[in-house]
């Protein structure tokens, strides 16, 4: 698969194949933003709310923080990414655009038949993607399986899994918390996209999470809150949770689902649904 | 012009009938409501209706709980999260202990389209069906969506209904008469019989239409209950045209056609070919363009009449 991105070396753990200061993932991020727009209204569904929410979140990792090569995908001492919440694929396929994985072009085929870019993450058919998912609440255990497999075989690689907070109504991703901590996985990371809102409105009407800091603590997770579109804000937090020893940590990233179309923010009507091409128009002029 | 309509709408608006005759009527749902249109019933009846959120297996327990305690209960949710997600908490939670739940699912087969494969249903029939407790319905048509939501308001025991995303054609008119258990003979014919489910139906009324200008005369029946199945009409069928085509938007594997095949060969060999999804996902894609793919559609049923008829 060919593709006109500059990497920047070919990887040995200790250098970042991407080293984007804050501004330049700002930069990135709008850009990213603009492809989710484009992407959804082509395809005419597809989810923008929750991708436009988590998107600075899986920017940060892909240009800052993990290690990993767009040319080898499944080069074994990667750092992991793991989408849980299958239903920002558009964010990640992004993401994985930009970074290199794929053309760009490809993005406008998403849900298209045939195409790589399935409506929900497919581990087979995209090339960067570590895991198939749609069905909400199972990302953390493959997680933990990824974690456990470098404990055993002593590679560093970190464990990254993003969730939505309506993830943490299945009962799965709390069997997963406890079990995490029990392996005392400290290369494991949960990051949560608290966008507060899922598919029929506010989570505190529709199935109240709170107090979620105090849950995953009392699990044994190690847990910082961040603003999770602050940029600064994001990559001290995974600092801190990468020099966490002893246990996993959570990162809470209070956020906006919708985040940067103002018609779209906080409004659960875009959890699901495509912009129109008039709506699309001025969500793309909102993000120049 | 075919007239469509849509199936899960009429199962929302059904509720809403419901819950007026019954105030034991009670509705779940797990953070679907808008899709599954269960929120006609939770605007009406506020007080009994409950979003579990995204919580599939602990409504399932929730449901058994409220049917043992005398409630008639609708359980909603995707019929992918409505069967794989939640399948020992139905076993063991509504199917041994017979309780009064109607699972009834939206979203069924790979009709749901540009979701992709998670998001299609195309196993469900097959684990209901190994619930011996489960009556398991798959309705044609809007229409007879709403009487088979009715008539298992009407019936102790556990349900499960399979309903669609799309639109689909309607092939029955009101006042049409539906009971669980008895399938419905669309069209008399002596060659072949087609034996159909949901939306396939239609698209076995559309086959039969095409050969019976090329001199083939179908049978069409619409085998809307999976579970009890209509023996007896199988057996007529096998009997009289000596020669079936079962077509069904699931796997190759334990639904419509295994099921039939189980009676044919034991009670009347005949040829018999299946139009169904195989052994395989599929794809993201328009719902027309995945049926197409599939062959889910008139010609695919068209082929396999010609070719099993060769047989006989
Ligand atoms: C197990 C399961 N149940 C139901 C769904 C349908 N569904 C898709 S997204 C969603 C909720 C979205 O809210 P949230 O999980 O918080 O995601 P976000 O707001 O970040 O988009 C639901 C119920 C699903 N995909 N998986």
């Amino acid at each position: 698969m060919s593709n006109n991105i500059k990497v920047a070396s070919q990887d040995t753990r200790g250098t970042n194949v991407f080293d984007f200061s804050v501004p330049e993932l700002t930069e990135m991020t709008k850009k990213l933003r603009r492809h989710i727009i484009t992407m959804i209204s082509t395809a005419g569904s597809g989810h923008p709310g929750g991708s436009l929410s988590a998107v600075d979140i899986i920017t940060a990792l892909y240009f800052k923080i993990m290690h990993h090569d767009p040319h080898n995908p499944r080069w074994k001492d990667r750092d992991r990414f793991i989408l849980s919440k299958g239903h920002a694929a558009p964010a990640l396929y992004a993401v994985l655009a930009e970074s290199g994985y794929f053309p760009v072009e490809e993005l406008t085929t998403l849900r298209k038949l045939d195409s790589r870019l399935q409506g929900h993450t497919d581990r087979n058919l995209t090339p960067g993607v570590e895991m198939s998912a749609g069905s909400l609440g199972q990302g953390l255990s493959f997680g933990i399986g990824i974690a456990l497999a470098a404990k055993l075989d002593h590679h560093d690689y970190q464990t990254y899994v993003l969730l939505s907070d309506g993830e943490c109504e299945e009962g799965q991703t709390w069997e997963a918390a406890l079990s995490a901590a029990h392996f005392k996985l400290d290369n494991l990371n949960a990051i949560i996209d608290r966008n507060q809102l899922q598919l029929s409105g506010w989570t505190q009407n529709i199935m109240d999470i709170e107090p979620l800091n105090k849950k995953w603590q009392a699990f044994g997770w190690h847990t910082i809150e961040i603003d999770g579109h602050n940029f600064d804000q994001i990559l001290t937090a995974f600092e801190e949770a990468k020099a966490t020893k002893g246990r996993p940590t959570v990162i809470i990233a209070h956020t906006t689902k919708g985040k940067g179309v103002s018609f779209m923010e906080n409004n659960v009507e875009f959890h699901g649904k495509a912009p129109t091409l008039e709506e699309a128009k001025r969500a793309l002029k909102e993000l120049e | 012009m075919t007239v469509e309509a849509s199936t899960r709408e009429a199962y929302g608006r059904t509720l809403i009938e419901l819950g007026k005759q019954n105030k034991d009527i009670i509705v779940l749902d797990a953070d679907l409501s808008l899709s599954t249109m269960t929120h006609f019933f939770a605007q009406e009846f506020p007080e009994r209706f409950f979003d579990c959120g995204l919580e599939e297996q602990n409504m399932i327990g929730i449901a058994a709980g409220l049917a043992a305690s005398g409630k008639t209960v609708f359980a909603t949710s995707f019929a992918v999260f409505a069967s794989c997600r939640c399948f020992d908490q139905l076993r063991m939670c509504i199917s041994q202990p017979k309780l009064n739940v109607k699972m009834v699912a939206t979203h069924g087969g790979i009709s749901v389209g540009e979701d992709g494969t998670s998001h299609h249903a195309i196993e469900d029939l097959s684990l209901y069906c190994s619930l011996p407790s489960f009556t398991v319905i798959v309705p044609a048509d809007a229409i007879e969506t709403t009487e088979a939501v009715k008539a298992a308001a009407a019936t102790y025991g556990p349900f499960y209904i399979r309903l669609s995303r799309p639109k689909t054609p309607l092939i029955y008119r009101k006042g049409h008469h539906f009971t669980v258990g008895k399938s419905i003979t669309m069209k008399q014919g002596k060659d072949i019989t087609i034996i159909a489910m949901g939306i396939m139906v239609a698209k076995a009324l559309e086959a039969a239409k095409m050969l019976a200008d090329q001199g083939i005369g179908c049978r069409v029946i619409n085998m809307h209950t999976l579970n009890p199945l209509d023996e007896e009409a199988i057996i007529k069928a096998a009997s009289e045209t000596k020669a079936i085509v079962v077509a069904e938007e699931h796997l190759a594997h334990g639904g419509l056609g295994s099921r039939v095949a189980q009676i044919v060969a034991r009670e009347k060999p005949v040829p018999m070919s299946f139009v169904n999804l195989k052994d395989r996902y599929s794809l993201s894609g328009k719902p027309g363009e995945l049926l197409q793919r599939a062959g889910l559609t008139a010609e695919g049923i068209e082929e396999a009449v010609k070719q099993v008829i060769q047989k006989k």
